[in-house]
């Protein structure tokens, strides 16, 4: 359970709050989807709700534990977080990445044992990238990182997950095999799943729960059915959107001024 | 496990050779040097049933803590150097690029001129962790520190450094002098068991936490936000590998001066043959520094009657290794 209350954000030395007095909750096993133009705070809601910024003002509650009172490593085992840029100082390996997420089980003195890497194997295997363990994480496409990162929050075993724009260096098809993966995955280990996307039609097939964030502060919230309205998704975008229905899809467009 | 046999066998074989290397090269080099002491004598001597007292002296006390000296020196500098690599997510550096062997120098410098009550070690580990705070404050702009910036910004410190110790050897009377200038060309021509004890001292306790923390050096290394989500302490975590490897290496400086490339060109080498994962990089860059050093001095010191510093011979081997991985443009070694 996620409850994010009142939560503002501003930059040490910035003057305009990026985010506004931000409140939602988010029921266990979701999927939510944060969706807005460039600059509308997405991100910096993530990084907030990651536990990399603290907001300025609000507090965001997870599990009736206020995240500003967690460790790195309480944290660590609550939310798992695949980030946007990922890239590593050194090559390493799938097997080697995909075991860093068991990092806030291992002790500080500590490498990983037995056990850790049987769960970075089950990891692996979940996600079916076993075949790549061996393959340097410098030479995949951008498919396969993205899997080898989300094959890394398996591992760390969190019951929270947070994804920024995983589809962002995807082809059309990766796009859809990806989000249907981690959809798949949450419903089996009844995960909490928050991410960000730009493509509203993604977010129309695969989320539960879609919240629009317009200039840092909500603009609708809810089930995707109501949310995703013609007049919405045109104050969202500030430009002309149509919706058509057909056979149980619903398709965004930009219409053609 | 998911890997194949065949790879898991050649990486443990070049495992296996990289940490018997160091062994290999301290009894090729007990065999070597300028006065010739015979195979047979050296074994002799070794069992402790040879008569001749100079001889003995000459393999117990000049050669065999030259020997562990420069095994010790080699490896606090290519454990700093990999562990600065990863820390601070840059292959390019090590502790000579990063300005602290020179920082160490001008601290040593104004101890043995004008503090002769400071023990060289002390100084050195201040102002070489000066430097190295130096470095990084330089080059950080927006909690973010680039490769290149980072690269420049050691330039400079070492500069500075340099400028320093330049107006001690200035000031500082001609005795002593003579005594900085001949250390200062990094050589171990002058160890014994003294300096074996003082230098081991404060390159094993720096490499300790290394060795101790290593598989952390792999998260820390995807970058400061990346470490955070997985749990680990950034910041602290950092200052504990940056005040290892600067113990280790201003150690290192205080007995042998500045020998530079080493930190660069092991852990790269190394990384070349077993991989990234900083669990083995760490102790095979251990093994690695030992063996390179033994046989770099032993080249420096059977080369010529002369006793060359053994400085001159590393950064004759690292300038070339260093235009190298530049452009190699960093593909395999460093993944970008």
């Amino acid at each position: 359970m996620i409850r994010v209350e009142g939560v503002t954000f501003r930059h040490p030395q910035g003057a305009a709050a990026v985010l506004r007095d931000v409140s939602f909750a988010v029921a266990p096993g979701r999927l939510v989807v944060l969706l807005g133009p460039n600059g509308s705070g997405k991100t910096t809601l993530l990084r907030c709700l990651a536990g990399l910024w603290s907001p300025t003002a609000g507090r965001i509650v997870i599990d009736g534990r206020d995240l500003r009172h967690l460790s790195h490593r309480q944290r660590a085992a609550l939310l798992a977080v695949v980030p946007q840029e990922h890239a590593p100082a050194f090559p390493y390996t799938v097997q080697e990445a995909v075991l860093m997420g068991r990092a806030p089980h291992i002790r500080v003195y500590a490498g990983p044992s037995s056990a850790d890497r049987w769960a970075a194997r089950v990891a692996m295997e979940a996600v079916g990238i076993s075949a790549l363990a061996a393959r340097p994480t410098s030479r995949l496409s951008g498919g396969e990182r993205q899997l080898t990162l989300i094959a890394r929050t398996l591992a760390q075993e969190a019951p929270l997950l947070l994804l920024d724009e995983p589809t962002s260096h995807l082809d059309f098809r990766n796009q859809h095999r990806v989000l249907a993966l981690v959809k798949r995955i949450a419903a089996e280990k009844a995960l909490t799943v928050v991410m960000t996307l730009h493509d509203p039609n993604l977010a129309a097939a695969f989320a539960h729960q879609v919240i629009m964030l317009k200039d840092g502060a909500i603009l609708a919230g809810g089930e995707p059915e109501t949310v995703l309205t013609e007049d919405r998704l045109c104050r969202l975008y500030d430009m002309p959107m149509g919706v058509l229905t057909h056979a149980g899809h619903r398709l965004m467009f930009a219409r053609q001024p | 496990m998911a890997f194949p046999t065949r790879r898991c066998g050649r990486l443990r074989t070049k495992c296996v050779v990289i940490l018997a290397a160091p062994v290999l090269a301290a009894v090729a080099a007990l065999f070597l040097g300028a006065y010739g002491v015979s195979p047979g004598q050296v074994l002799r001597i070794l069992a402790g049933r040879a008569a001749d007292g100079q001889e003995t002296a000459i393999v117990l006390d000049v050669r065999l803590p030259r020997i562990v000296l420069a095994a010790l020196v080699g490896m606090a500098l290519s454990t700093a150097g990999a562990t600065l690599q990863a820390v601070l997510r840059n292959p390019l550096v090590d502790p000579f690029i990063l300005g602290i062997s020179a920082g160490a120098a001008f601290g040593c410098a104004l101890a043995i001129g004008f503090l002769p009550g400071v023990p060289l070690p002390v100084m050195a580990f201040l102002v070489g962790g000066l430097a190295v705070l130096a470095a990084c404050g330089m080059a950080r702009s927006g909690g973010q520190i680039s490769r290149l910036s980072l690269v420049l910004a050691g330039v400079i410190i070492s500069a500075l450094f340099t400028a320093l110790l330049s107006i001690v050897k200035f000031l500082v009377d001609p005795m002593k002098l003579q005594s900085i200038v001949y250390w200062l060309m990094g050589s171990f021509a002058l160890a014994d068991w003294a300096q074996v004890r003082s230098a081991g001292l404060g390159i094993l306790l720096g490499c300790l936490p290394v060795v101790l923390f290593r598989w952390r050096l792999n998260v820390i290394s995807l970058g400061d936000d990346e470490a955070r989500t997985l749990g680990v302490h950034v910041s602290r975590q950092r200052i504990v590998f940056i005040a290892g490897a600067t113990l280790a290496v201003t150690s290192a400086v205080a007995v042998s001066g500045i020998i530079g490339w080493i930190g660069l060109m092991v852990p790269h080498l190394v990384r070349m043959a077993t991989g990234p994962d900083h669990r083995r990089l760490i102790p095979l860059s251990m093994a690695g520094g030992a063996a390179f050093m033994i046989g770099a001095d032993t080249i420096a010191r059977s080369l010529t009657t002369a006793d060359i510093p053994v400085g001159i011979i590393t950064a004759l081997a690292g300038a070339p290794f260093f235009i190298y991985l530049m452009r190699r443009g960093g593909q395999e070694s460093w993944g970008e």
